[in-house]
């Protein structure tokens, strides 16, 4: 009896953990091993022959100026959208914890929304605040006798990156800002009381305890919003201007998914798509290294 | 004195308020601009007057969206890819994340890392190896093929929200239905998902948006046009309309996309809310 049960509870387990593990291997991980090895080869597709070329795809993208181009729009966006990102979301979600405001859960439900849209409908929308005659933004600086700053936004060159911008920042910071409320909703109120009766500032309570006991949880985030800009960034200006214009707005992936799909490169473009991972991580890791309060205070 | 600080702080309330309303419009205008716009004559829309509201509602956007522009279909798909999506998920979920909170030794702990180990590698950079593998099984091209990439790509992120769930949970109630005789099939699906639905309905709200926005592995893998999903209708609507200016009916095809989001928001913001504290992450 005891031995059939114990069977049967092997076997019962064994039912529940490794279907599901099994298409896990097969649809997630073995694409994300095979983005490096693939990374290695000359292939242009089912059927076609794989010449193994070892690290010559890398040496390519050295040599690709478009590609570098791109590598440098992903590096601009690393500089300016997480950290604006991070000041919009954690100065709301400071002010929206103190609780002076009745209708507080509004602005958190409103800013929050973005963040749930599809893509493509964020893109089709902002395309229509950019757009140069009809625009919103064009609109609302005409009617603040602002002509001259009328600029066509997407369509020039200089501008067009710093429109993506402001999309992303546009899309992320209310996720960004829900995270923050709740970590500081969990801070010991007695701590902020303390602080009232000693007579310090908000601004003062922000700075010494809101900040610190965030850390962790700032920490964290940073890293999701390194790894969210480099995908959001490819998906949106892949419907909004499609790299372009002069590939002002390419990003590393946005030549990954061409390669990978109008040349049918795929060895080049899993080449691309392991220098982006690298990037990520090495991005992530410096991340964590200079937020790393406890290695700073010791050494 | 005291009526000074008391005017201070009003002040400094009544300044943060205004920053959140001017927030709030450059969220919120921008999309009651387009609900409005779908509602505009080709004319009206053309005479560049972007805070004019629609003279007449003009419905007939929204039924050449249907007719002409085949949202219909698309939307058709698209409930059919992100229900069966979830069915799969579910299924996946409760059972893998079961069997590894209530089986524990150095095997489970194995395979626990492993999908912690998908948390970091997101879907969206594995499209190109993903078509590949679909090709090379007869895989592309299929609802239920995308269906398949969508469920076990949001696995990682609902094992590890689901498990959290389940560890806290007492041993007794599985006990106490097995000695009434209660299977273990019929223990997990009836007993067990109940007492865990918090964290699968968290899961289950936040994949339905997911999936029902997702834009990049289905615009790559389905290429038959009465098989797409409601984004890429969409999204080739944008690329047609910039060139043959049926504004109407693309802004109408936008809300067809959008009315949904804010109707499924609007019942689950508090659980997408604590969702996002429970777990943390979203691809």
């Amino acid at each position: 009896m005891s031995l059939s049960r114990k069977r049967n509870d092997i076997l019962f387990f064994a039912l529940c953990v490794l279907p599901p593990l099994l298409l896990y291997m097969v649809f997630y991980i073995y694409p994300t091993l095979n983005t490096f090895w693939l990374s290695l080869f000359e292939y242009s597709g089912i059927g076609g022959a794989m010449t193994f070329v070892g690290l010559e795809n890398f040496a390519y993208i050295l040599k690709d100026e478009h590609l570098l181009k791109s590598f440098g729009n992903n590096l601009i966006l690393m500089l300016f959208v997480p950290f604006p990102t991070l000041i919009i979301a954690l100065g709301s979600a400071a002010a929206l914890s103190r609780k002076d405001l009745k209708e507080r859960n509004f602005y958190r439900t409103v800013f929050f929304f973005p963040s749930i849209l599809s893509f493509v409908v964020v893109a089709i929308v902002w395309y229509f605040i950019y757009s140069p005659n009809s625009g919103l933004l064009n609109n609302c600086l005409n009617a603040l006798g602002l002509k001259a700053l009328a600029l066509p936004w997407l369509g020039d060159s200089r501008t067009a990156l710093g429109a993506i911008i402001v999309v992303l920042i546009w899309q992320a910071f209310g996720y960004y800002m829900v995270m923050y409320i709740a970590g500081i909703d969990s801070i010991p109120q007695e701590l902020y009381e303390a602080a009232e009766v000693d007579g310090a500032s908000p601004f003062k309570q922000f700075y010494k305890i809101t900040i610190p006991l965030l850390w962790p949880v700032i920490r964290i985030t940073l890293v999701f919003m390194i790894g969210g800009t480099i995908t959001i960034s490819f998906l949106v200006a892949n419907v909004l201007t499609a790299g372009g214009p002069n590939f002002a707005t390419d990003t590393a992936l946005n030549q990954m998914y061409r390669q990978g799909t109008i040349n049918a490169n795929y060895g080049y473009a899993m080449a691309i798509a392991v220098v982006v991972f690298l990037f990520s991580m090495i991005l992530s890791m410096i991340s964590n290294r200079l937020t790393n309060r406890e290695e700073k205070t010791h050494g | 004195m005291a009526d000074s600080s008391f005017i201070a702080k009003s002040f400094a309330r009544w300044t943060t308020r205004l920053i959140f309303i001017f927030l709030s419009l450059v969220v919120l205008y921008p999309l009651f601009w387009n609900l409005m716009a779908s509602l505009k004559s080709n004319t009206e829309l053309m005479d560049n007057n972007a805070f004019a509201l629609p003279k007449v509602p003009h419905f007939d956007n929204y039924a050449r969206a249907f007719r002409k522009a085949h949202m219909g279909e698309y939307m058709f798909n698209s409930i059919y890819v992100t229900v069966a999506s979830l069915v799969v998920l579910y299924l996946l979920t409760l059972t893998s994340a079961y069997g590894l909170t209530r089986y524990r030794n150095w095997l489970s702990s194995t395979i626990k890392t492993i999908y912690q180990a998908g948390l970091f590698i997101q879907v969206t950079v594995l499209v190109i190896p993903i078509f590949l593998l679909l090709n090379s099984i007869g895989l592309t091209n299929s609802r239920e093929g995308l269906i398949l990439v969508y469920a076990v790509g949001a696995l990682p992120f609902s094992v590890y929200l689901l498990t959290g769930y389940m560890v806290s949970l007492p041993m007794d109630y599985e006990e106490a239905a097995m000695i009434d005789g209660c299977g273990r099939w019929r223990t997990l699906f009836t007993i067990i998902a109940p007492l865990v639905q918090p964290g699968l309905i968290t899961v289950m709200i936040f994949n339905f948006f997911t999936f029902w926005n997702e834009y990049i592995l289905a615009l790559t893998l389905i290429y038959d046009d009465a098989k797409r999903t409601l984004p890429i209708g969409l999204s080739n609507l944008f690329e047609v309309a910039r060139y043959a200016t049926d504004w109407g009916a693309l802004f109408a095809a936008l809300s067809i996309v959008l009315i949904p989001t804010i109707v499924v928001y609007s019942f689950t913001q508090k659980k997408l809310t604590e969702g996002v504290t429970a777990g943390g992450i979203k691809g």
